[in-house]
């Protein structure tokens, strides 16, 4: 990291309680274009939290969050404009087909590129289950419906939680490469997962460890 | 660039009005018990045209009320489950917008079914002519107001197990105006008065929850959110 990049995401002293018992605490950590951060800890140890702390939706009980230099409720709408958030639960209706699933998902999303709803279906492996009712589909195909955002999202940030649950081997070869491209292309990924990663440039956070430190 | 300026109002109307869609049966037994307790109420109180006549208006009113109130439980409550509430809290969009389109698509869904049929209905009940008409208009503003009132009683109760009664029971006394003002529109008319300013009290609580409302159901879900 040359030291005149601004940190696309950086954290610093995050801290949560939660009924009164702490979570965790002093988490530090920044991550620059071209990141991969894998959140590792035991269960509830705080990953998905520590997450929905970074989307906004949790307010932390102590230390910031600044996005390129500046706290994320100063510069809301260009933050959330930039960072894609799948969370545990995939967010897929199982009344749509997979189609008009996406279809909202990206027309609810501020950054969309070119890429068609059908060729990101098509890649992400979901071919001639395209017009099917989700219902009908599995939960390893749910959640391949809700990464084919991934692909046509132009947001810089992903934020992942357990993104390999219930996805199978070639599906977790192809979300690495995913991960590969994005930040090849600038961008960066913070995941929890508790999977190893098969990527050289991965960087990772035991979030086990903060949780010691707190009485 | 017109699609990157999106306020999320549009996108969650079409989703919810497609999701109805498909759960058309679902969606239909407000209106079904709508129907349903209208067409015994002659048969509980008295098949007689005159006296029946009298009490139609405000049947027909406190029917409306509670058939909107059986459907505003579950506006949020699949979208909490699924994470699709999570992903709305999220969007740069400002969060009323999204909510406006959600709350468009459950009055056009239960609200304005429910005040096509009233005319029949108003027939089964031998609701005098001249009450047609303002039943129509106060209906359509009225259900307005409580689906838009109810959103909020929804968002606040979104994250408890059996949040039903709850919701009941925060609404109510925001729902009595409207049902107060409802009533008064059709009755004034049937007794041959000028049954305008009740339907314009009744525009305005509209015009009041139309400002309002969102932006406390938005507010009602960001606190649920952080629990």
């Amino acid at each position: 990291m040359s030291v005149s990049q601004t940190p696309l995401l950086s954290v610093e002293n995050l801290a949560f309680e939660r009924d009164d018992s702490g979570l965790f605490s002093a988490v530090s950590w920044h991550v620059v274009a071209g990141d991969i951060l894998q959140i590792e800890g035991a269960n509830g140890s705080g990953k998905t939290t520590l997450l929905r702390l970074l989307t906004g939706s949790l307010q932390p009980s102590a230390g910031t969050i600044a996005y390129l230099g500046q706290s994320i409720s100063a510069c809301r709408y260009n933050y959330l404009t930039d960072m894609l958030y799948i969370g545990h639960q995939p967010a897929v209706k199982l009344n749509l087909t997979a189609e008009e699933n996406l279809r909202w998902m990206v027309a609810t999303a501020a950054k969309s590129n070119e890429l068609s709803l059908n060729d990101a279906l098509i890649q992400v492996g979901l071919a001639g289950y395209t017009d099917i009712p989700c219902y009908a589909l599995s939960a390893g195909q749910h959640r391949r419906v809700a990464l084919a955002r991934l692909l046509i999202s132009d947001a810089r940030l992903w934020y992942l939680d357990e993104p390999f649950a219930a996805i199978d081997k070639q599906g977790v070869q192809f979300l690495q490469s995913c991960f590969q491209q994005h930040v090849e292309r600038g961008g960066a990924v913070v995941l929890s997962t508790h999977q190893d990663l098969a990527l050289s440039n991965v960087r990772k956070y035991n979030l086990s460890a903060c949780a010691e430190q707190v009485v | 660039m017109a699609r990157k300026m999106n306020s999320g109002f549009v996108a969650w109307l079409r989703r919810d009005l497609l999701l109805a869609y498909r759960r058309r049966g679902e969606v239909a037994s407000p209106v079904l018990f709508f129907m349903m307790v209208s067409t015994l109420i002659p048969l509980g109180l008295t098949p007689e045209a005159a006296r029946l006549g009298e009490v139609a208006a405000g049947m027909i009113w406190v029917m409306a009320l509670l058939a909107t109130l059986l459907s505003v439980d579950g506006m949020f409550a699949s979208d909490y489950q699924d994470g699709s509430l999570e992903q709305m809290l999220i969007t740069p969009q400002l969060l009323p917008l999204p909510l406006l389109g959600k709350i468009t698509a459950h009055w056009l869904t239960t609200g304005l079914p429910l005040t096509l049929v009233s005319p029949l209905l108003g027939l089964m009940m031998s609701l005098p002519s001249a009450g047609y008409l303002p039943l129509l208009c106060s209906l359509a503003l009225g259900t307005a107001c409580l689906s838009l009132v109810g959103a909020v009683g929804a968002a606040l109760t979104v994250s408890l197990r059996k949040g039903g009664l709850l919701l009941s029971l925060l609404v109510m006394p925001l729902y009595m105006p409207v049902i107060i003002f409802g009533t008064a529109t059709v009755s004034y008319a049937v007794d041959g008065l000028n049954w305008l300013p009740p339907l314009a009290l009744l525009g305005a609580l509209l015009a009041a929850s139309v400002a309002l409302c969102p932006l406390a159901a938005a507010g009602a879900l960001r606190v649920t959110a952080s629990n």
